[in-house]
């Protein structure tokens, strides 16, 4: 920034340093100088709070590493010895156990920020890619985490989950021997899980969380009108909506900071197995390849997928609509082409898309942890369906469409997963397919069918010069 | 600000009434109260413990002078009441060590069909309304190698240890058509004596499978306390700066 060589002529250790080093120009651009919306709100909170939780895990993982032992003969006791005899050991733990889940909840919340501000839009389409990497290896980091402790749940999760590769035709077995390295879930495949948890993942992950906020920092932030405060400036060349992240945010992120701890540590100090959630009870015993344990569900995080995966029949098709839900998200800033940021400016048709979404993917969760059955499993097909629908209607609102044009597409959607059903007619209870195929068709004609009804429904409003309060 | 808030919450209420307890027994649980804060209670499930269980069962993440310590017994105390086992030498073990049983893996194994479990985690695991449960529903069953069975787990390997204490029991179809475990033949205890005990052992058990839960609860108050207080302070310390953001 051309104000900085001002304050690079003073003397001193800074001027010294700076003369080496551009710190002062690092501390401006990122935090002193950096230029960020008024109005930024609760939502906002979770990018500032996703990063403290990183630096949580780092800290606490790494006191971890000093007293784990990665030995199929060992980990489950020397977790053990962490919690009873290290000192404070229970404590660093119970950090690092909550704070996975916590990581989950944060992320959720920001990825589901950029959807209500659409921050993944142009210029910010960067922003949202590293974003959905740091989601990717996150999803791995956790599951290699859970192995650690080498349980019941590890062992017998880290089993399914593995063999989701085995599906793959032609080289899946093979593939699924070289990850284990091994005929079976053993000390290898602890051992490498080991090395990828506190090695090679956390440095990814460090390395696209820079990435991020770079991208983040070249482009400005978004907010939640949508609206582009580098468009207005005063005479200084300074957006008249904008203000210094540092002192502004930091002090206002501090306030976040303190409510996220009340809610972290009430966890960690009261109940930090949230119900067999965050830690589940079968975990408590030893892994045993012999013993398979009643019902296996993965940790609450994954389960949203874990039901994509189930609702297909076949298991090779189930691990690609499973691997499509994730992927999906890449392809967002491209699918969303309406030029609308907010979700305040944009149609009706919109905001229920985006909360039918969200409750989506928290049934399609709470399904994941519940053994099958007729209901749920019907359920999780519907709301599969659904997942997939809301990226499909996500482009269908980039502007208003025509009656012709909608009426054809309702008809194409709803005619082919009627016709799926009627395929299956006879080998599932008729009432349940019937009662559950309204989910879907319902979802389709308000966000589809009803805007041509009522055109008022499928359109965006004016979006404002400045931001509002 | 209030719709978000909302939608939390949803979550946070959409996962709370579940409980993924490990499948289910064929039969109601009874439920239990207990207070591990209450030391007299944990002493008497401790001596239930180390007379009755660890003969088979080990507690072997457990070291004897921790339970020691936050029992309120002294070292020569647990040396001279709890400690059962000795080393290679035939000494009795140090009050350092870890609570292994006496028995051979084989032995066991060829006595029982199963290796008894380890015992240390096994509150948190199964849940001490299970655990309180099945330690009340044994019952005589001639088909079964050892005469007894569980209404709780059934085809369990494991006699009754305590038979002594309760008596025995059998299964015996009520007024109702219900089944129930009737005492046939009464044991040194009454039927709520022996529920007490059971209650008393249950805590103990719960103890052992948190050590720190005290402390954890007891510390968490603090650390709440201060958050709150740097809650107030954050809060005043954002009004005062952005005073001048209009």
């Amino acid at each position: 920034m051309a104000g900085n060589s001002a304050d690079k002529i003073q003397g001193g250790l800074l001027g010294w340093v700076d003369a080496r080093f551009p710190l002062s120009q690092l501390w401006n651009e990122h935090l002193a100088r950096y230029y960020a919306p008024k109005n930024f709100n609760f939502w906002y909170y979770f990018g500032s709070l996703a990063l403290l939780v990183l630096v949580l895990q780092i800290v606490t993982g790494v006191f971890l590493t000093m007293f784990y032992k990665p030995d199929a003969a060992l980990a489950f006791a020397s977790v053990e010895y962490i919690m009873r005899d290290v000192e404070w050991g229970w404590l660093i733990r119970y950090m690092h156990s909550t704070g996975a889940s916590f990581f989950f909840i944060v992320v959720y919340l920001h990825m589901f920020r950029a959807l209500l501000y659409g921050s993944y839009k142009q210029p910010r389409e960067l922003i949202w890619l590293f974003g959905v990497l740091i989601y990717v290896v996150l999803m791995a980091e956790a599951f290699m985490g859970y192995l650690l402790p080498w349980g019941q749940m590890s062992y017998w999760g880290a089993q399914v989950i593995v063999n989701l590769f085995a599906t793959i035709p032609y080289i899946g077995p093979d593939l699924v021997t070289w990850i284990r390295g091994d005929f079976l879930i053993s000390d290898a495949t602890l051992n490498r899980f080991f090395a990828l948890h506190v090695i090679a993942l956390p440095l990814v992950l460090l390395l696209l969380v820079v990435a991020h906020i770079i991208a983040l920092h070249e482009v400005g932030s978004n907010n939640p009108d949508g609206v582009d405060i580098k468009k207005d400036k005063d005479e200084n060349g300074l957006p008249r909506d904008g203000i210094r992240f540092h002192p502004y945010y930091t002090v206002k992120d501090l306030v976040g900071v303190g409510v996220f701890f009340i809610a972290f540590f009430a966890v960690v100090f009261f109940a930090p197995e949230m119900g067999g959630y965050f830690l589940e009870h079968a975990n408590f015993e030893p892994a045993n390849p012999l013993a398979t344990p009643d019902h296996i569900a993965p940790v609450w995080y994954f389960t949203s997928f874990y039901t994509v995966l189930r609702a297909v029949p076949d298991p090779f098709l189930g691990v690609i609509a499973m691997g499509a839900a994730v992927v999906i998200l890449f392809f967002v800033p491209w699918l969303d082409r309406n030029p609308v940021r907010s979700v305040r400016y944009r149609s009706l048709a919109h905001r229920i898309n985006l909360g039918v979404f969200a409750v989506t993917f928290i049934v399609l969760g709470y399904l994941g942890v519940q053994p099958v059955s007729d209901l749920y499993g019907e359920l999780g097909l519907r709301l599969s369906t659904m997942y997939f629908l809301f990226f499909w209607l996500l482009w269908f609102h980039s502007r208003e469409r025509s009656t012709v044009f909608s009426v054809i597409a309702f008809a194409v959607i709803v005619g082919g997963y009627t016709l799926y059903d009627a395929l299956r007619f006879g080998t599932t209870d008729g009432t349940l397919v019937m009662a559950m195929w309204l989910l879907p068709t319902a979802y389709l004609f308000v966000t589809m069918l009803a805007p041509v009804l009522a055109r008022g429904l499928g359109r965006d409003r004016a979006v404002p010069e400045r931001v509002t309060a | 600000m209030k719709p978000s808030i909302a939608l939390i919450a949803m979550v946070f209420v959409a996962l709370t009434p579940l409980s993924l307890q490990a499948a289910g027994p064929s039969v109601p649980l009874d439920q239990v109260e207990v207070d591990v804060t209450d030391q007299t209670s944990l002493q008497r499930g401790a001596r239930m413990f180390f007379n009755y269980c660890v003969g088979c069962h080990s507690a072997e993440y457990m070291r004897y002078n921790r339970l020691g310590r936050d029992l309120g017994l002294t070292e020569n105390q647990v040396a001279e009441s709890l400690i059962f086992t000795t080393d290679e030498q035939g000494e009795p073990v140090g009050t350092g060590s870890l609570i292994t049983n006496a028995m051979m893996p084989v032995y066991a194994k060829e006595a029982f069909g199963v290796v008894p479990p380890d015992l240390t985690l096994v509150s948190r695991v199964r849940g001490e309304d299970w655990l309180y449960t099945f330690l009340r529903s044994f019952y005589l069953d001639d088909s079964r190698p050892l005469g007894v069975n569980n209404a709780v787990y059934a085809n369990v390997g494991m006699p009754n240890p305590l038979w002594e204490l309760q008596g025995w029991q059998e299964k015996q179809v009520g007024a109702d058509g219900e089944t129930h475990l009737q005492v046939v033949e009464a044991g040194s205890l009454s039927g709520p004596e022996y529920d007490r005990a059971i209650r008393d052992l249950v805590t103990f058990l719960a103890y052992l499978g948190e050590p720190m839960q005290i402390d954890r609860q007891r510390i968490g108050m603090y650390v709440l306390a201060f958050l709150f207080v740097f809650l107030v302070l954050a809060y005043l310390l954002k009004k005062e700066y952005w005073k001048d953001v209009h």
